[in-house]
């Protein structure tokens, strides 16, 4: 019913069905297209990076491997500009209207059709001239690459490890001298002792001194020592205990199983999702919202359909059963947290709280979500005031009264209804 | 030397009883061993035995180490197919309309996870955009009763919709008599279009319309119609009877209308005089700037007296009422021609048509009464309702269908209701229980909540209002509408039914304008849709009326009013324990009615509150009810609230609770009086009412004030009085010495304005307060206790003018007639707070923003605070009230958690609680505003309490804001009005006081 209510409103999840486009098999007569293209006005470039980000990235490289569908490197050179814009609109329109090279590239790539994009040609230029640029670059790195290392060669972290090679030894050669200190030491001991009990006669009191046996027993009969043992035994013992203790509750590292072994490090870190493509919410919400299956559809419903994870987001759809992911981040219910105020407002970069999170095969719970924990950061951080004019008078009246950072703390950042209420 | 006026808050305290006196030195009653406040009697002795002990310690040990244990492994469960405007975590507003017996709110849904948690008014209405009713508020709650029926019954058996569908057609079609459609007043324009549709097909068919609070002669009177009062416009308000403010036609927007006249400041020193004469002391007598106690009886009278003044043939007031008041009554009226309105809430038709009458002569029509834009929230016609009953019983009468009906319970007749549908054929129900009536028929058929249905509604002529649903039917329930569709073979369901009957009223792209106004809520361009029942018209002339005397009560000498309460209403949310525990405003009694009667009554027959009165009514019936004594209720009558006494299963939370009132109104002519003579008898047995009010004592402090217009006219800066200590210096301002350093408030500085003389008492903010905040609800041996844990209570003080020693003698007694003064009290926000001083572990603090913080999770429970706390709004869990057998309400099963706000923590056993300010709200409203790079706007952050008043009473924001309302106001009347409860304890309150201004005679 509430869908219907504002139905008209609908905004369309914007449909990121990935899948293949252009080939490098084909033979082109190489137009010269990419010079057309404004490389040198940064503007679109942007334009045309973002557009890139958020919509090709996921299936296509600027370099040439195969992602999903074919690298792009040089495609402005393979393929005339408005074949590019027709194929971008409309893949499938343009193969059925029996173009020999888009036959050609539909078939090399297993007869995924590429999802038809709403793009103006403008902005199917800007991605294009993207693309060119973005060539270019990769072109120029490795030179520079090569004339940066020379000068800089191991100067940094090598140095480090030169001198810690070094402790080391002399660390081995000061013990082998002291073994051999300490054993000639003892064979000279013994030598003299054999010699006074053999060959001198020596009155009750020195023979009693040169026979001189160590008595152990002794030393741990002995109450003094008896009660720091126990002493230490108890503290260590203590030590532990509170250690433990404190860290109930506390599952820093926490990395359970979840129903599907979905990776982070594949989806994040190689394929440079952004975290907001599934993470619906985490600009907007209190909660960044775990991604809900028709998410996954969007590009799932192309790729890697035969996948057995990938089968149970299928059979999850098909029997009208949600995916049960078990909870890492658990906050108790008397924490109040937002995610938007952190993320849109504190500008602070998902990693900061959790983690590697695009190196993660499994995700695990990276911070230990204390209160301290929480309250540290509120100390030190500063807040990110910068052109939003709720902070603009407050900036002015710390500045008057303190010299310190205006962190979140000046602002009332550690105050308890900052969290719980 | 000037009189003063002395205060109390109740009976008790007025004659300082020795209870009283003991309670009133304790912060907390006498420490109650659990198994007593749980109410299974038993008791095992006040020492704790060495089993419990040893049990304890293993409990303890077996506790750490299972603590010490991994936590449990928690899920979280995202959608399959997310909806594409719900996003987790942010709420979405949804418009829709509350419509219960007459009371008619224009609401905002709040909908977190597609779940509703939270009623708001609708700003875009122009007659409830300020607040709303304590029941709309309560409304969300209904929605989550576990005790609504969760599929179709056939003769008490759960059946499958297509089994009963199929049935009742057959029946129908096979049915020979009359078709009855029984409802209570329908206001929705589609609804009754399609009934008169589905009636066509049937051939034989009445609609019969029946509100159980009927205003039958008042429509009567009219035309048909409820006249369109406009209260602003009065300057002159007189009510016989008319408890307009709190249940009487469509109290929500006379709130509305009438405070916007009775607001003043420095600039404006005018406001409405109102007089009121009535039997019990009702929400709008509290109110009255005159006030006259008359007996029922003597309605008809009084209308006369005022009639006859105003045309000249000279008032005959009846001996026991106060001449003066009719004297000044009728002066006022003729001065104010044009501005004056006089309004009844008795069922008599004489005394209507003499008011129409009255009305027409002090030129009303047209001027304070809007004659184009009627009332139709009550078109409920009694004849035609005593007319099927009997038809029902003489056989004639086929096939019956009752919807938002209950008239085996709420008709006076019930009894002969029951033995005529035995004789019915076909008796289908849309109840969404099994209530008394459901009980009786052959299919209950349940309705949809009104927040799963489509509807659309006008409560005033060319005032249009619609209702989305907001949430999918939680049970196999189907709205009635749909039901109508399905069993007259049309094939389209209610949603397009509605839309296609909206074409009508479209102008331009019919989708744009209905997407326009499913969001907006309301059409008010003039366009009425509504298509009245003729046939409610009475013929009867003033002349006519003036001649007739009084329907005499017969039965007894003393007169019983069967009255509606402001939060039970009829009884049809009785199972809502929100409204069950929110505070009667005038008797601040909870849980129960009672025979609330006046203090001389009492004192004649020997009675002390709480004494059960076996009360005897027509035909020697009896019920038993205790006895309240009531302030200003007539003497020689009692009053006694309608919405009680159920016994239903369906019910749990209503069962057992007070007894049926609806047998005593009186039934003659084709009329229903709300009013029957009784005969009283004390019985040997009590039973306790619990009252929230009398927990607290004031100490003879000066905690409200009021004063007269006539000397704010003179000077508004002498009319309220500001404590000065002594020093030796001079007289000082309490805030002048202080032993504490001031805080500085750099970014906000939240504060509240109470206007008194806005608050008219109806206590919607409570309610607003405890959905927002999730308080629970404690039950009534708790609420004894003297443990409720509402945070926000509306004080009632009682006061006369205290006159000089000597004159006791002459002085009338206090209570026969006492003013009223309300005032909500919360939490205060002191910046020199003493409960922040004392306590131990640092759990409530002073915020950077002047909120009193409290942080649960570190509070151990020493009530230090509380003890230290002069306003006495700090609640202590005394209790686990979630998931506790002990308190089997909302918060013990998971339908009904589903209410509970998800940003507010439900707070567990043993930690103190209080008015946070709404500091979510607050907290959210900064975030917004920094999200989108600004300063928040004046009116974004509003409280619970202050959005939901529908008299704009409450305004909170942020003083160091020098363009908000509440800079403003406190500007404008600081020296004037504005004062601070206890100012001489220098606690310095972010809440302040406006003193009530009365218009007096």
């Amino acid at each position: 019913m509430i869908s219907c209510i504002l139905r008209a409103k609908t905004k369309f999840l914007i449909a990121f069905l990935f899948a293949l486009t252009a080939s490098f098999g084909v033979s082109t007569s190489g137009y010269a297209q990419g010079a057309s293209l404004p490389v040198d006005d940064a503007g679109i470039v942007s334009a045309g990076e973002s557009l890139y980000k958020n919509n090709c990235v996921v299936c296509h490289s600027v370099g040439s491997d195969v992602v999903v569908g074919p690298g792009l490197k040089g495609v402005n050179e393979r393929r005339a500009q408005p074949w590019l814009v027709s194929w971008i609109k409309n893949s499938q329109a343009l193969i059925q209207s029996g173009d020999k090279d888009a036959i050609a590239v539909y078939n090399q790539f297993n007869k995924q059709a590429m999802p038809s994009f709403a793009f103006s040609d403008d902005e199917v230029k800007a991605i294009l001239t993207y693309i060119k640029s973005a060539e270019a670059a990769a072109a120029e790195a490795p030179a520079a690459g090569a004339v940066d290392a020379a000068p800089g060669k191991n100067v940094g972290t090598d140095a480090i490890g030169a001198i810690g090679g070094y402790l080391d030894i002399i660390l081995v050669v000061l013990i082998i001298v002291l073994i051999v200190l300490v054993v000639t030491l003892l064979l000279i001991s013994s030598l003299l002792k054999n010699y006074l009990n053999k060959n001198k006669e020596l009155d009750e009191y020195d023979a009693e001194v040169v026979n001189q046996r160590f008595d152990f027993s002794k030393v741990y009969k002995s109450k003094a020592v008896r009660t720091l043992v126990v002493l230490i035994f108890v503290i260590v013992l203590l030590d532990l205990a509170l250690g433990k203790v404190m860290g109930i509750g506390i599952q820093e590292g926490y990395a359970p199983t979840q129903p599907i072994a979905f990776s982070h490090k594949l989806h994040a870190g190689e394929h440079q999702i952004d975290c907001n493509y599934c993470h619906t919410t985490v600009y907007e919400s209190k909660s960044a919202s775990i991604p809900s299956a028709n998410i996954c559809m969007n590009c799932h419903s192309q790729i890697k359909t035969e996948s057995p994870e990938i089968q149970k987001i299928y059979k999850a759809l098909e029997r009208n059963k949600p995916i049960e992911w078990v909870r890492i981040h658990n906050l108790p219910d008397l924490a109040y947290f937002n995610h938007s105020q952190h993320t849109q407002v504190g500008g602070i970069e998902c990693q900061t709280c959790h983690g590697p999170i695009q190196e993660m095969e499994v995700v695990y719970q990276y911070s230990p979500l204390t209160m301290g924990w929480c309250i540290d950061c509120h100390r030190e951080t500063p807040l990110n005031t910068e052109g939003n004019a709720y902070y603009d008078n407050l900036v002015k009246l710390h500045e008057e009264s303190s010299k310190g950072a205006f962190t979140v703390t000046s602002n009332g950042g550690a105050e308890c209804s900052k969290c719980h209420y | 030397m000037q009189d003063r006026i002395k205060y109390w808050k109740g009976i008790e305290e007025l004659e300082n009883t020795p209870g009283f006196a003991k309670n009133a030195h304790n912060e907390f009653p006498e420490f109650l061993p659990i198994n007593e406040a749980k109410g299974d009697g038993e008791s095992s002795g006040a020492t704790a035995p060495r089993r419990d002990f040893l049990k304890l310690l293993g409990f303890g040990l077996a506790a750490a180490t299972l603590a010490s244990c991994e936590a449990p492994v928690r899920k979280a469960i995202p959608y399959l197919n997310k909806p594409v405007d719900v996003e987790p975590g942010v709420a979405n507003w949804y418009a829709s309309t509350y419509f219960n017996n007459g009371d008619f709110n224009s609401i905002l849904v709040k909908s977190r996870e597609g779940r509703p948690i939270k009623i708001e008014p609708n700003p875009s209405s122009s007659l409830t955009p300020m607040g709303t009713s304590s029941k709309a508020q309560a409304s969300v709650l209904s929605l989550y009763d576990n005790n609504r029926l969760r599929t179709p019954l056939i003769k008490g058996k759960e059946a499958e919709w297509k089994k009963v569908d199929s049935e009742i057609r057959s029946a129908l079609s096979r049915v020979s008599g009359k078709v009855a459609f029984v409802s209570s007043t329908v206001i929705s324009p589609s609804t009754k279009q399609l009934i008169n549709e589905f009636g066509a097909k049937t051939g034989n068919f009445e609609h019969v319309t029946y509100d159980a609070n009927s205003a039958s002669a008042l429509i009567g009177a009219n035309g048909g119609v409820v006249p369109g009062y406009d209260f602003s416009k009065a300057n002159i308000i007189v009510s016989i009877g008319a408890d307009f403010l709190g249940t009487w036609v469509a109290p929500i927007p006379f709130a509305k209308q009438y405070i916007q006249n009775r607001k003043v400041s420095s600039d404006n020193r005018n406001m409405s005089r109102h007089y009121q004469f009535e039997t019990i002391m009702s929400l709008t007598g509290a109110n009255a700037d005159v006030r006259v106690p008359i007996k029922p009886s003597e309605e008809l009278a009084v209308v006369k007296a005022i009639y006859n003044g105003l045309s000249g043939q000279g008032s005959s007031a009846p001996a026991t009422v106060d001449k003066k008041a009719i004297d000044a009554v009728i002066k006022d009226l003729r001065a104010n021609n044009g501005r004056a309105l006089v309004v009844s809430g008795s069922n008599d038709p004489a005394v209507q048509t003499l008011i129409t009458a009255i009305n027409k002569s002090i030129g009303a029509e047209g001027t304070t009464i809007d004659t184009a834009a009627p009332y139709f929230v009550k078109q409920g016609n009694d004849a035609q309702m005593l007319r099927l009953i009997e038809e029902m019983n003489n056989g004639s009468v086929g096939a019956v269908f009752f919807y938002s009906a209950n008239p085996v319970y709420d008709h006076p007749l019930a009894e002969r209701v029951a033995s005529g549908l035995k004789r019915v054929a076909l008796k289908v129900s849309f109840a969404d229980r099994v209530d008394e009536t459901a009980a009786l028929v052959d299919y209950v058929t349940p309705d949809n909540h009104y927040l799963e249905s489509w509807n659309d509604y006008e409560p005033k002529r060319g005032f249009l209002s619609l209702a989305q649903p907001v949430i999918s039917p939680i049970f196999m329930t189907r709205q009635m509408q749909d039901s109508l569709l399905t069993w007259s073979g049309n094939n389209t369901n209610f949603y397009e039914y509605l839309r296609n009957n909206w074409r009508k009223s479209a102008s331009g792209d019919f989708n744009a304008f209905w997407e326009k106004a499913v969001h907006d809520g309301v059409l008010e361009n003039g366009t009425s849709m509504l298509a009245l029942s003729t046939g409610a018209a009475s013929t009867m002339t003033a002349a006519d009326a003036a001649g007739r005397a009084s329907k005499a009560v017969a039965g007894g000498k003393i007169e019983a009013v069967v009255y509606e309460k402001v939060a039970i209403g009829t009884g049809s949310e009785a199972n809502n324990p929100w409204l069950q525990e929110m505070a009667d405003p005038i008797s601040k009694a909870t849980w129960d009615n009672y025979v609330a009667m006046s203090q001389s009554m009492a004192k004649e027959m020997d009675i002390v509150q709480g004494n059960v009165i076996k009360v005897t009514y027509a035909n020697g019936k009896t019920l038993e009810l205790p006895a309240l004594i009531q302030p200003g209720q007539a003497a020689g009558t009692v009053g006694i609230a309608m919405g009680y006494g159920r016994e239903v299963e369906s019910m749990p939370t209503a069962k057992g609770r007070g007894a049926n009132a609806f047998p005593i109104a009186t039934v003659a002519d084709n009329t229903i009086l709300f009013a029957g003579g009784v005969q009283l008898e004390k019985t040997g047995s009590t039973v306790e009412i619990a009252q929230m009010q009398t927990h607290h004592t004031i100490m003879d402090r000066l905690v409200v004030q009021e004063n007269t217009l006539a000397n704010y006219k003179k000077n508004p800066k002498e009319v309220t009085e500001y404590i000065r200590i002594a020093t030796h210096e001079g007289p000082a301002k309490p805030a002048a010495i202080s032993l504490w350093d001031d805080y500085e408030y750099k970014n906000h500085h939240w504060g509240m304005v109470v206007d008194l003389n806005s608050c008219i008492g109806c206590g919607a903010c409570t309610i607003s307060c405890q959905a927002e905040n999730n308080i629970p609800v404690v039950g009534k041996q708790e609420v004894l206790n003297r443990r409720e844990m509402h945070w926000m209570r509306i004080d009632r003080y009682y006061s006369a003018v205290e006159h000089e020693a000597k004159d006791y003698q002459t002085m009338e007694n206090p209570a026969d007639n006492p003013s009223v003064i309300f005032q909500p009290m919360m939490c205060q926000h002191c910046n020199h707070a003493p409960c922040e001083t004392v306590c131990p572990v640092a759990a409530t603090m002073h915020s950077s923003e002047g909120i009193n913080q409290m942080a649960y999770n570190r509070c151990v429970g020493t009530r230090y605070c509380a003890n230290n706390c002069p306003y006495k709004v700090r609640r202590f869990n005394w209790f686990a009230y979630s998931n506790n057998d002990k308190f089997d309400f909302n918060m013990n099963n998971d339908l009904g958690k589903m209410v509970l706000n998800p940003d507010v923590t439900v707070r567990s056993r043993g930690v103190m609680e209080k008015c946070s300010f709404c500091v979510q709200r607050v907290q959210l409203g900064k975030l917004e505003a920094k999200r989108e790079n600004r300063r928040p706007v004046d009116g974004e952050i509003v409280s619970a309490c202050a959005q939901s008043c529908p008299t704009d009473a409450i305004i909170f924001g942020d003083m160091l804001d020098p363009e908000s309302r509440i800079s403003k106001t406190l500007a404008r009347e600081k020296g004037e009005r504005a004062f601070h409860v206890l100012e001489e304890l220098n606690v310095q309150p972010n809440v302040t006081y406006l003193t009530k201004i009365r218009n007096l005679a």
